[in-house]
């Protein structure tokens, strides 16, 4: 589905991702992990033509950098990690703006399935209340559903996520996993995430990317990822014992 | 105020080109001979229809047909490109303090007409004056400039890099022109009250230019206002959901940069129409750009406008530029919107 090869990112001097190739099939969850300016989000970033690069990115076989953007949106969505809005747009006004690569250039009466689709991205991340309210009154949390539920709206096969649990409370987190894990099961879906929890990226992820210093260190199945010693090498630190740590504090208490 | 937002429906449009229609009508009866209502309608009429008026209207119709109405229509449509200009810059750039002139292509057609005016360029076989045609010249090549530069610095032309090379060129043309206006002494009175602005003496042809160049620069902003939404929520979101950001960004860099070089070249420099009347809009209409291009139109119109009519009233027989009046009123509106915002 998508095929990455030999992507090489440059901000100035400094190499953020450097000569990596990676491809994602129909149905994996590819989880993108590593320390912070590791390069997780430039890859992203990279896939949705949004920084130069050299090497090729290709989707169902076409070159990126050849698909024109509407074209593009149709296939792939990404949701970003920050979103500051300057005007108070309604909630549905900007989940609506994710049929814009679905309508025709002159006319935008809107069709069923854009009212269909919009309808279904605001119901199932639990915006129906909030549909008319000014973006610039959401909370942090509320304005990520927003823009998950543009993605959504957008109707893509591809999934990009860069960190979309940021800013939801566990409950969310909990919720959007689980609409992600569902929304997967439709054929010919995929969904490359960014996420810097290793035991989300453990539980639900099919493939990992781990990445060091805008290198790959390690990529494959899940287990064959997500083993100490790998880990311990990219982290510097031992990873399964933090991990062991943090879970011991909910044992129930022993008198 | 409430704001209407979604339920912006379209009579609406209706009440906004009916405050505009008699609005228009009490600028043209209204200055410094009033004339009635009636005759002014009557007057307007027959000239419509190629009626000569009757003898008891010949005062009216000589204040009205040749100096009066080409003025007001000359304002309301300078009102209107400049509001359009200034609501489609904030939506593009996602800046509420953006207008026509943070590009720069305002102080290029602004040194386009100085040159004109100092040394005295005239275009004996164009039908229009040499500073018009020079600010409409220089306007599309302040474009141009800042464009080729931004482009040289970085070939994804981003909005900060434009915003970047639109403020220096605005100060480097500023420079320029205090150096003209430094060594053509004779000219400063005309040069300094052009660049305060003014619609004194503009005739039907400037009326031709101006509807000519809203209409066509209209239509194309109108078609882009889908593309606008998605820019004013992010660039980057636009990239995402299938926007060409930098195709769109180029046609509307140069659609406003037509509006605004055919407003300076006609009018002078009029500031605070662009900046607030979108901002007011705003208010009642909501952000999206399909109610309020269309709103800031008529808005702008009315601005202008009523800005004129205290221009040419308020120190009768004196006239005052109407740049001025637009930056009083304009700083004033803009402080109480400040205020009552952070009030809220």
């Amino acid at each position: 589905m998508l095929q990455v090869e030999h992507l090489r990112v440059q901000y100035g001097a400094l190499a953020a991702v450097n000569d990596l190739s990676f491809s994602v099939s129909e149905g994996q969850w590819l989880m993108i992990v590593g320390p912070n300016g590791a390069g997780k989000s430039t890859i992203l970033n990279a896939i949705s033509q949004g920084v130069p690069y050299t090497g090729t990115i290709r989707y169902e076989g076409e070159d990126l950098k050849k698909t024109d953007a509407a074209t593009r949106a149709r296939r792939i969505g990404m949701l970003s990690q920050n979103h500051y809005v300057g005007y108070a747009f309604s909630v549905e006004e900007v989940v609506r703006l994710g049929r814009y690569a679905h309508r025709s250039r002159l006319f935008s009466v809107h069709k069923e399935e854009d009212e269909a689709a919009v309808e279904e991205a605001l119901e199932c991340t639990g915006l129906k209340d909030l549909r008319r309210q000014s973006v610039l009154t959401l909370s942090g949390g509320e304005l990520q559903r927003t823009f998950l539920a543009q993605v959504f709206a957008q109707s893509p096969q591809l999934l990009l996520l860069d960190e979309p649990t940021n800013h939801l409370d566990l409950v969310y987190q909990k919720q959007i996993f689980a609409l992600i894990s569902e929304w997967l099961k439709t054929p010919g879906r995929a969904v490359v995430s960014v996420v810097h929890d290793l035991s989300l990226a453990r539980a639900y992820g099919t493939q990992i990317l781990l990445l060091h210093h805008g290198k790959p260190a390690a990529f494959g199945d899940t287990r064959d990822v997500m083993r100490p010693e790998v880990l311990n090498a990219v982290y510097d630190m031992d990873v399964a014992a933090w991990m062991r740590s943090m879970l011991s504090q909910w044992q129930p208490e022993t008198e | 105020m409430k704001r209407i937002g979604e339920h912006f429906q379209g009579w609406m449009y209706a009440l906004f080109a009916l405050v505009t229609l008699c609005v228009f009508f009490a600028c043209v009866c209204l200055g410094s001979v009033s004339i009635p209502l009636r005759n002014t309608v009557r007057v307007i009429f027959d000239e419509v229809r190629g009626v000569p008026s009757d003898t008891a209207l010949r005062l009216a119709r000589s204040v009205i047909v040749p100096v009066r109405l080409p003025r007001v229509l000359c304002v309301a449509l300078a009102g209107s490109s400049l509001a359009l200009a200034g609501a489609a810059m904030q939506g593009l750039l996602k800046n509420p303090l953006a207008d026509g002139s943070t590009l720069g292509v305002s102080s290029g057609a602004s040194l386009g007409a100085v040159i004109a005016i100092a040394f005295g360029i005239t275009f004996p076989k164009l039908p229009f004056a040499g500073t018009m045609v020079m600010a409409i010249l220089f306007a599309l090549l302040s474009l141009l400039i800042i464009l080729g530069l931004a482009y040289r610095l970085d070939c994804s032309l981003s909005t900060n890099t434009i915003i970047l090379i639109g403020v220096i060129f605005s100060m480097f043309a500023s420079s320029v022109m205090s150096i003209i206006i430094t060594f053509a002494s004779e000219h400063i009175k005309s040069i300094t009250f052009w660049t305060m602005g003014s619609l004194q003496g503009a005739s039907y042809r400037n009326a031709a230019v101006l509807a000519a160049t809203l209409l066509v620069c209209g239509t194309v902003l109108l078609l882009h206002a889908r593309e606008l939404n998605a820019f004013a929520v992010g660039e980057d979101n636009a990239r995402e959901i299938g926007v060409n950001v930098r195709r769109v960004r180029l046609v509307v860099l140069i659609t406003v940069s037509c509006l605004i070089g055919v407003c300076v070249s006609i009018g002078g420099t009029i500031g605070f129409v662009g900046l607030v009347t979108p901002h007011m809009v705003r208010m009642i209409v909501g952000p999206n750009h399909k109610r309020l291009l269309p709103a800031s139109m008529f808005s702008g119109a009315v601005f202008l406008m009523l800005a004129d009519l205290v221009a040419r009233t308020l120190l009768n027989p004196r006239e005052l530029p109407i740049g001025v009046v637009t930056s009083i009123v304009g700083a004033a509106v803009f402080v109480l919107i400040y205020y009552r915002s952070r009030r809220r």
